[in-house]
């Protein structure tokens, strides 16, 4: 890595935002440009960024982030419900009523390492959302999921007129393209942000309370209140991508806390990389990509793509191919996340680099022979 | 009296499950020092099984509805029935009992082949990654069974003698409405010869002393020139196994489907946990433990109190445990205590 330019943050922070801004360009062609398809991949990508925070800085293993996704959820469409239809409040209000469960869990769980705390917070998890499935119901409105009604109060903004109201921004629709770019914008705040902690100080305690939490605690640190900090911005992270979700679609259910979808989010920043900057978003791009053409196939679209093949050969690829593809898209989820973490446990970004030094290594050995060639004619 | 005795009862059962599941678990961790949450899974393929060998011994041909003279009526009749009258009916009525033969070999092959495959590998590795790649199995193995099985649960029914009621009530003098399910009774006492088995297994053989002995300090028995990997290998097959039977005795009870195995996954490691890491007799005593505690947790006049009670009382007790008494109920003091 001989290009110091791209080390300084600031260029790094104005190549994303380029990025981001200009996803519907460049990811048209490889068919994932449409609004809807985006605002996930930002949304999941901010979920991922804020866990990597947790997950990658201290190594703490939380398996109940899906808690402050679906209080997000509720906040917002409550927010929508009651105040007004402007998403600004409806998203502020999801951070802080998530931070404050985690502060809440954070606190009690923290109190444990390792497995414990792993098996602490997926306690708290199925907890909040078998609560949410029964006796919350008023609040969450159980099976069905909260949603918006005609009758509901909107103090600011007054009566509607015919339908129901969509989301906006000082008027400006969040549907479509405006829907992404607003994600898009958390995206990038999100993502300076956990930039700024990667490379602060308090980042740098992070790792070291990863690496050695007994030599930390010997130097005379207290690390309890720096993982809490952690924990509660990560979980201030996973609110917000639940706001989100609430913005781009104005409803929220129960099963946004299942343990599952902590682990999706799991998933997603291992299968990136825990502990670097881009791999979380790598993930979560990679799952929802994937996720997006792979469901979407099924055995009529596989023989068109397999039609090459001679007949025989044809349907047995398919019967095979067929599994993965459609309903069994799970499947290969499984066991793609099976294989990067036995044989690439630092994702993407790990294959990314070892990839590029084995490159590297082929050219500078290759030099070297040039060296060694014309060190001979001499 | 008569509900609380009927409460007990009814928490047994489920108790029962959950202390053969955890015993797995525990058993695992306790000697290979693995986090395996992939044992939900194992569950699941047992009361699979079960599914598996119904279908087998139902495949029917069709055959000319005798019943019905009028017009030619056809029904699907099982080979079973046709080669063996009665006794071939009797055959299928039997089918979950019957799985158990078909479930210690299937469930033993499934273990060794998974530690050897692939838990093997993870020894060294951190228990974050423990989790992750057996996370990936449980995964990989819900949808494979989802995919052949589809995504319903499939009604597996006990043998028509147990279809009733016991009328404990009776027996024991403590009035008529005290009654209880056949095939309950018999999971519980089945769930009880199987810990029972597992202990006497470890208890009394030279095999068990070995493993006993791994669990509590692997590198002196190495040392002693045993092949302790080799052991630990088929404790994880016997892991295996005692999951697979919970599930297949567990069929009648619930309709299996492909995702029992997560459901009851995360109980079982509540259970560990409360009954401490690595102590068998702490997974046993929690499992009923907690069983019963829900059981009374789901009565209406508790519910009254307390609303929602019910739902989380195990994960409440589960926190309540870890932080007050890390090491559980039973656990060995230092084992980790962290």
């Amino acid at each position: 890595m001989n290009m110091p330019l791209l080390k300084n943050d600031w260029v790094i922070m104005a190549i994303f935002t380029v990025a981001v801004l200009t996803a519907p360009l460049w990811l048209t062609p490889v068919g994932a440009g449409y609004p809807d398809l985006m605002q996930k991949f930002a949304i999941f990508g901010i979920f991922a960024i804020g866990f990597n925070l947790l997950f990658g800085l201290t190594g703490y293993l939380s398996f109940g982030h899906a808690v402050f996704l679906g209080v997000g959820s509720y906040t917002a469409v409550w927010s929508f419900k009651l105040l007004t239809m402007n998403v600004l409040p409806a998203v502020i209000f999801s951070i802080l009523l998530a931070g404050v469960f985690a502060v809440v869990i954070g606190y009690l769980s923290l109190r444990r390492s390792g497995i414990y705390f792993s098996i602490l917070t997926l306690a708290f998890a199925q907890m909040s959302y078998n609560l949410a499935y029964s006796v919350l119901t008023p609040l969450t409105n159980g099976e069905t999921g909260l949603q918006l009604t005609m009758d509901d109060p909107r103090v600011l903004d007054g009566p509607v007129g015919q339908g129901l109201p969509s989301t906006q921004l000082f008027g400006i629709e969040m549907s479509g393209y405006n829907g992404f770019y607003f994600c898009a914008v958390m995206l990038i705040l999100g993502f300076f942000i956990s930039l700024r902690i990667f490379r602060s100080p308090f980042g740098l305690k992070l790792l070291a309370i990863k690496s050695n939490q007994t030599r930390m605690k010997y130097t005379g640190f207290n690390t309890r209140p720096y993982l809490l900090t952690a924990f509660v911005i990560s979980g201030m992270y996973a609110g917000l991508a639940g706001s989100l979700m609430a913005v781009t679609d104005p409803l929220a259910g129960a099963e946004r806390m299942q343990w599952t979808a902590s682990g999706e989010v799991v998933l997603m920043t291992i299968l990136g990389g825990a502990g670097t900057l881009f791999g979380p978003l790598f993930g979560a791009g990679i799952i929802k990509y994937f996720e997006n053409i792979f469901s979407a196939m099924n055995d009529g679209r596989l023989h068109e793509i397999f039609a090459f093949l001679p007949d025989w050969l044809e349907n047995i690829v398919v019967a095979i191919t067929g599994e993965f593809v459609g309903e069994g898209w799970h499947l290969t989820l499984g066991l793609l996340f099976m294989i990067v973490v036995i044989f690439l446990p630092g994702g993407v970004v790990e294959g990314i680099r070892r990839a590029s030094a084995y490159v590297k290594g082929i050219f500078q050995s290759s030099g070297d022979k040039d060296v060694a060639l014309s060190a001979e004619k001499e | 009296m008569d509900a609380i005795f009927l409460q007990i009862l009814n928490g047994l059962d489920k108790g029962g499950a959950y202390a053969l599941i955890a015993l797995g678990l525990t058993l695992v961790f306790g000697t290979l020092g693995v986090v395996n949450f992939a044992h939900g899974a194992l569950f699941m393929l047992g009361a699979f099984c079960a599914i598996t060998l119904e279908k087998i011994l139902t495949i029917s041909m069709k055959v000319k509805d005798e019943s019905i003279t009028f017009f030619d009526a056809y029904k699907e009749q099982p080979y079973l029935e046709i080669w063996f009258g009665d006794f071939g009916t009797t055959i299928i009525d039997w089918s979950v009992p019957i799985s158990i033969l078909l479930a210690i070999p299937v469930m033993l092959l499934i273990g060794l082949v998974m530690e050897r495959g692939l838990i093997k590998h993870f020894y060294k590795r951190p228990h974050a990654e423990q989790i992750l790649v057996t996370f990936g199995l449980a995964i990989v193995l819900q949808e494979i069974v989802k995919s052949f099985f589809g995504a319903n649960p499939i009604p597996s029914p006990a043998p028509e003698i147990f279809s009733g009621s016991a009328p404990i009530g009776v027996l024991l003098g403590l009035g008529e409405s005290v009654v209880y399910p056949w095939w309950r009774l018999i999971y519980l006492l089945f769930s009880g010869i199987i810990i029972f088995a597992v202990f006497a297994f470890l208890q009394f053989t030279t095999f068990g002393m070995v493993v006993r002995a791994g669990m509590h300090d692997r590198e002196t028995v190495g040392l002693l020139g045993i092949n302790v990997e080799h052991r630990f290998t088929i404790v994880f097959g016997i892991a295996a196994v005692v999951a697979g039977l919970a599930g297949v005795m567990y069929a009648p009870i619930l309709p299996p489907d492909y995702h029992m195995g997560m459901d009851f996954l995360v109980l079982s490691f509540v259970v560990v946990v409360v009954g401490g890491m690595g102590s068998l007799g702490g997974a046993v005593a929690a499992g009923f433990l907690l069983g019963i505690l829900q059981s009374f947790a789901s009565m209406n006049e508790v519910k009254a109190i307390i609303p929602g009670i019910d739902q989380i009382i195990i994960y409440l007790v589960a926190v309540v445990i870890i932080l007050v008494r890390p090491r559980g109920l039973m656990g060995r003091k230092g084992v980790m205590e962290d």
